[in-house]
């Protein structure tokens, strides 16, 4: 991962009258970095991409984004920022093409680079003839696509998404999570809001969980699972025998063992036990694979917020 | 704080992708075949009047715009200054609340423009569309009425017509201005719209009628006392009467349109001596007359559209 921070945020934070909608966040995102930002309703997360884009000012604190100050050099950010609100809006009576090259024309480009980005833009997201329709007529999914075609044309440096594919079906979802990808491919940093955890652990390198206003946990999703489902260890077994269950029981440090499936076994450990296991299950079943299982973003999520309502 | 960047970076570019829609859209056919409907059927019925019943005058032109022809019951100004509000508020009332409706704002604000730019690129755009309405009522009366009364009007006359022209573009400015903060304040359109239509029915209606005389009697007295009329009454009421921009509008109309008007306050027989009645004032003497009430009309245009900007500037974009 390369080192430059593009995205730096320090105690930002952003009052409405009694209420503490952001409360001292700090964010930091690299370049080619894809940074997943989670959390409930209202917890903070499009109050902070809206301070990073210098689109409401912030009550406390400061943010830098690719170089430059959003609160008091808005335009240089918005230059380098291509933006995709959570709930994307064109205008109908216009062609997708109109749509894109009126806000071209604001983002600096010229006649010529706009007709040259435009199609291969509009390539790239899947959409390649429908320039001259008229977005009125657009899907959801397709409107999601021109969405990203925008930013694309854009050549930002980073890319903020605000819930991309909260309205898509799961083909489309998986195409843009693609698309998304290939963002990262091109350089382009991304900072990534979303409720879908298993498509924010399939694309984030770090993630960063929002609660009350607070980044309250941060990191890659192996680090949160440590944090927050404990220090041990997690190793999935594939192996076909009889009573495996209570052989891996039986193992001393094995804590708990769950039936994932019809040769699949999860064992929770306290250290790690492959070679144990290994050792134990060789002579009385077919082992065909022990590996660490891979935390589950959901998981630690739904742990943390479980542990926060208990403590409430 | 200073921000870096002009405010009005890309004002140029939503002016004009703002002038193209408001232009080549349904609004603007609807507005331009009534601006027709309303030039052609009065121009027509005037000068059919002028025709008949009126002989050699020095202004034809202007009575072609002062007069009520029959059967018609109000005159070209009279029509204009009803119509000029409706188009200007049917131009303004959905500019900003639409964009929070169709969720582009973000998507617009996130690009390298400031909110300044978007807001006066908007403005400027329906002002254009507002010119271009009233520019195009303007030409066919005097169209049909050089063919009609087969004479042209003379330069006075013109000059006269061309200041009447830039008046009602301003008062319609201030009503687009109206609009427009509502458009602001509102999320709704049709409440933006109602808003703005009652704000000029109590202008049209109620203020001359209710709400002035009830005011002018609370702060000057009652309008007659033992000596005669109040005097006091009459400037209470004449400066109360000139916070409606159809007072102003109407005002300019008089003053520009009927040449013999030599003012347009309360006159004491002292300040007639010497004074040819009836005599028409030279152009320019005119508009020293209506200066006041034209420039009125420009600042309540500014400070309309200065409210609505800071509403604007306040308010968070989440859509």
């Amino acid at each position: 991962m390369a080192e430059e921070v593009v995205i730096g945020a320090e105690g930002l934070t952003k009052r409405y009258a009694a209420t503490l909608a952001v409360d001292h966040v700090d964010i930091e995102v690299h370049s080619g970095e894809i940074l997943g930002i989670l959390g409930p309703n209202g917890s903070g997360k499009t109050t902070t991409i809206l301070m990073l884009l210098g689109l409401t000012e912030p009550t406390e604190g400061r943010a830098e984004v690719a170089g430059f100050d959003p609160l008091r050099e808005p335009l240089e950010v918005k230059r380098r920022v291509g933006y995709l609100p959570d709930s994307i809006g064109f205008y109908d009576g216009l062609s997708a093409r109109d749509n894109l090259a009126y806000t071209g024309r604001l983002a600096g480009l010229s006649r010529r680079e706009i007709d040259e980005r435009f199609a291969e833009a509009l390539a790239r997201v899947g959409l390649p003839d429908v320039g001259r329709e008229r977005v009125g007529t657009f899907s959801r999914g397709m409107r999601q696509r021109l969405g990203l075609a925008e930013i694309l044309m854009k050549r930002p440096s980073i890319a903020i998404l605000d819930e991309p594919t909260a309205t898509l079906d799961p083909h489309s979802t998986q195409e843009f999570l693609g698309m998304i990808r290939s963002l990262k491919s091109d350089g382009t940093a991304v900072l990534l809001s979303s409720h879908h955890l298993d498509q924010v652990q399939s694309v984030c390198d770090r993630v960063a969980l929002f609660n009350q206003g607070r980044i309250v946990l941060s990191g890659s999703v192996t680090d949160l699972a440590q944090r927050v489902l404990g220090g041990g260890h997690v190793i999935d077994v594939e192996v076909r025998g009889v009573g495996v269950s209570d052989h891996l029981a039986s193992i001393p440090g094995v804590v708990r063992v769950q039936v994932m499936g019809p040769q699949l076994y999860r064992v929770d450990c306290e250290r790690d036990l492959r070679s144990e296991i290994a050792r134990l299950l060789a002579p009385s079943s077919e082992l065909t694979g022990i590996r660490f299982a891979e935390p589950s973003l959901n998981e630690v999520y739904t742990r943390y917020f479980d542990e926060v309502r208990h403590a409430a | 704080m200073r921000r870096s960047g002009s405010a009005f970076t890309g004002a140029g570019i939503v002016l004009a992708k703002e002038a193209a829609d408001q232009l080549s859209g349904i609004r603007m056919v609807v507005i331009e075949a009534l601006v027709f409907l309303i030039a052609l059927v009065l121009a027509w019925f005037s000068t059919t009047t002028i025709r008949e019943s009126i002989g050699e005058s020095p202004f034809l032109f202007l009575r072609l715009l002062t007069m009520a022809p029959d059967p018609i019951p109000f005159s070209f100004i009279d029509t204009v200054g009803l119509v000029t509000p409706i188009i200007a508020i049917a131009l303004g009332f959905d500019a900003i609340n639409a964009e929070f409706n169709q969720r582009t704002l973000s998507r617009i604000l996130a690009q390298p423009i400031y909110r300044d730019a978007l807001l006066l690129g908007k403005f400027l755009a329906r002002l254009l569309a507002l010119t271009i309405a009233l520019l195009s009522l303007w030409l066919l009366v005097l169209g049909v009425g050089f063919l009609r009364l087969g004479l042209p009007p003379s330069g006075e006359e013109l000059v006269r017509m061309l200041g009447f022209l830039v008046a009602t573009i301003a008062y319609g400015g201030v009503w687009l201005a109206v609009a427009f903060l509502f458009s602001i304040l509102f999320r709704a359109p049709a409440t933006a719209a109602l808003a703005s239509l009652g704000l000029w029915l109590v202008f049209s209606f109620f203020w001359s009628l209710v709400i002035k005389p009830l005011v002018a009697t609370l702060i000057a007295g009652p309008p007659e006392d033992i000596f005669g009329p109040n005097l006091a009454y009459i400037q209470t009421s004449q400066v109360l009467d000139r916070i409606s921009p159809n007072t102003l509008y109407a005002e300019i109309a008089l003053a520009l349109l009927q040449p013999a008007t030599r003012t347009l306050g309360p006159v004491f027989i002292s300040q007639l001596r010497g004074a040819l009645l009836g005599a028409p004032l030279p152009a320019s003497q005119s508009f020293i007359l209506v200066w006041p009430q034209l420039t009125g009309l420009i600042a309540a245009m500014i400070l309309i559209f200065a409210a609505g900007y800071v509403v604007f500037q306040r308010q968070e974009i989440r859509a």
